[in-house]
């Protein structure tokens, strides 16, 4: 994509503090590289999983454990808890890659309620409290993630802000390279034409389980940031929900698109907060918008975009 | 070294009680074009699954230049040089002609596992597949959307991408089904370049290219063979004038 698409972008995540609500701001970066870690695997690797709300919310748990109870500084909290996000996608990859399509979602949605089962029961986790209180720390030991700075009369947590923004920044670039890699370019062949990529002489399964414990990993990275900007971690984060919210974004924006997860999450997390007041309509109405836009957007909102403009995006 | 690049001993394959490849003892010599001929349904393909390990055999064991390759994997076998092709075509739709032939080449390089490098390191394959591409008539098309070919070009192409891994055996399932006389001819003369220092198995419906092409047939019938040997003989044979061509003497 364009370069100077890619500096706008940055100028205005660098910008948006000052103009949109901090903390919806860092809503939306978790949501959004929570999606585009699923999108590598739906849109470029061709698999779906049911049970992504696992690594989210694992990573989420882990992250507040290391941080509250361990004391140790946000940054390493953070990277404990994308470790074992991608450790745990390694397990589940492992057993759910021997499945093939629906039976591979179903697999992973299994494994992710096993997961879900211990959040509930295990003593650390905090069962249907959750972690709460988390506390965000000093950045390696020396940036005080709490500070507030007063810009023109609003007080702004920015020090937090562009630490999720740099996280979220890490994961772009994390599973954008991904994709245009060598090994990216393999994904895409089995993505395409499975037994052709097979008879080439490509373990596709290795391949396959690569694919899922990076994008396990970011999703962890998703999870462990969100666990900082909320200072909770809780069953929502690892309910199947979640799972399902991420599908919803990432074919509401566009699967396999690189924009799309982007603007998936921007309108489910922006609905979310619009009709907060709505009480539990708000699934409803969210699924009833879901409904019309894969009738009428089939490749999602930056899909169709992409097809009209005769460009990938 | 084995006479015989390939070789299968009483290969069998059942689907649910029914044979479709029964005690089937067939021998590719080195450096010929074999083909596989014989009716519609006659467990050609299957044979083709099974040596490639898309299929288990339920008995029969496989020699690839003797060493008996019946339990591995189909990335084991293609990583021995044993490079298939397709009944329905094998491309891959999205991805240019040029990035087809690289994704094989990309093979060689062992960069395949590299999520962390730019696909920029791949450029210096381009004009290794050109080559190929130009080979194969397909230069002028490099960088079109591959689904979006005549069907006799998406052939060519999977004949330059199978090319690229320099295969010892390349097995084609039916290389000119469904192509007008022209495209026939053209992959004809691929095929006869593409033996070159090569063995290859080919299942073909098109008996003039057989005739011009194979050193040896085989025609299979209900999953068994019914009989072996050149052109000129085979084609003479009754049994397989009325079993296969249809013809009573
Ligand atoms: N996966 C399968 N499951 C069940 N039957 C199969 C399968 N593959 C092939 N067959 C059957 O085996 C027989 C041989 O098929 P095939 O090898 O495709 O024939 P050919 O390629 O010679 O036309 C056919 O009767 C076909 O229906
Ligand atoms: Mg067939």
């Amino acid at each position: 994509m364009n370069r100077l698409v890619w500096i706008a972008l940055i100028i205005l995540g660098l910008l948006a503090p000052y103009v949109v609500y901090p903390v919806f701001m860092m809503k939306l970066l978790c949501f959004a590289l929570f999606a585009l870690a699923f999108n590598l695997l739906l849109g470029y690797t061709g698999l779906l999983s049911f049970g992504h709300a696992a690594f989210f919310g694992s990573a989420s748990y882990i992250t507040g454990h290391l941080v509250r109870n361990s004391g140790l500084t946000p940054e390493l909290g953070v990277l404990g808890g994308t470790l074992f996000a991608g450790l745990l996608g390694y397990v589940v990859g492992s057993l759910a890659i021997r499945r093939q399509g629906i039976y591979f979602a179903m697999v992973t949605l299994a494994l992710a309620q096993i997961v879900y089962f211990i959040a509930l029961k295990a003593p650390f986790t905090g069962g249907e409290d959750g972690l709460q209180g988390i506390p965000r720390g000093f950045l390696f030991g020396l940036i005080d993630l709490n500070r507030v700075y007063v810009v023109s009369g609003r007080p702004l947590g920015l020090n937090l802000y562009y630490f999720v923004f740099a996280m979220f920044c890490l994961g772009f670039w994390i599973i954008h390279r991904t994709i245009h890699s060598p090994f990216g370019q393999v994904l895409k062949g089995i993505r395409e034409n499975e037994p052709r990529a097979i008879s080439l002489g490509y373990r596709v399964d290795r391949f396959k389980l690569m694919a899922f414990v990076i994008s396990a990993a970011m999703a962890g990275l998703a999870g462990a940031t969100k666990s900082l900007v909320f200072q909770l971690s809780s069953l929502t984060d690892v309910s199947w929900h979640t799972s399902g919210e991420v599908v919803l974004m990432t074919l509401l924006g566009g699967v396999g698109t690189v924009l799309g997860p982007l603007v998936g999450a921007f309108t489910v997390v922006t609905l979310q907060s619009k009709l907060s007041s709505v009480g539990s309509w708000i699934t409803v109405i969210i699924g009833g918008i879901f409904v019309v836009c894969v009738l009428v957007f089939r490749r999602g909102f930056v899909g169709e975009l992409a097809r009209l403009l005769k460009r990938s995006l | 070294m084995a006479e015989y690049v390939l070789e299968t001993r009483k290969l069998s394959k059942e689907f649910k009680g029914f044979s479709a490849v029964k005690d089937l003892n067939l021998q590719v010599e080195r450096g010929h074009i074999h083909a596989l001929i014989g009716p519609n349904g006659a467990g050609k393909t299957t044979v083709f699954n099974l040596l490639t390990k898309f299929l288990t055999p339920t008995t029969g064991t496989i020699l690839f230049k003797g060493i008996d390759v019946t339990r591995e994997k189909p990335a084991d076998i293609a990583l021995r040089g044993v490079i298939r092709s397709f009944q329905i075509s094998a491309v891959f739709p999205n991805l240019t002609p040029l990035e087809n032939v690289r994704l094989a080449l990309q093979r060689a390089t062992g960069t395949s596992y590299h999520f962390w490098r730019s696909d920029r390191c791949l450029d210096k394959l381009a004009g290794r597949a050109m080559e190929l591409l130009d080979s194969v008539g397909l230069a002028e098309f490099s960088g079109e959307i591959t689904g979006e070919l005549a069907y006799g070009r998406k052939r060519a192409l999977e004949i330059a991408t199978t090319l690229a891994l320099e295969p010892e055996l390349m097995l084609l399932d039916e290389p000119t089904q469904g192509m007008g006389a022209e495209d026939v001819y053209k992959i004809t003369t691929l095929v006869k370049q593409a033996s070159v220092n090569r063995s290859i198995l080919m299942i073909e419906h098109n008996l003039k290219v057989v005739a011009t092409l194979a050193d040896r047939i085989t025609v299979l019938q209900r999953g068994a063979i019914l009989a072996e040997g050149p052109y000129a003989e085979v084609s003479q044979d009754p049994r397989v004038l009325e079993a296969y061509m249809g013809v009573h003497p």
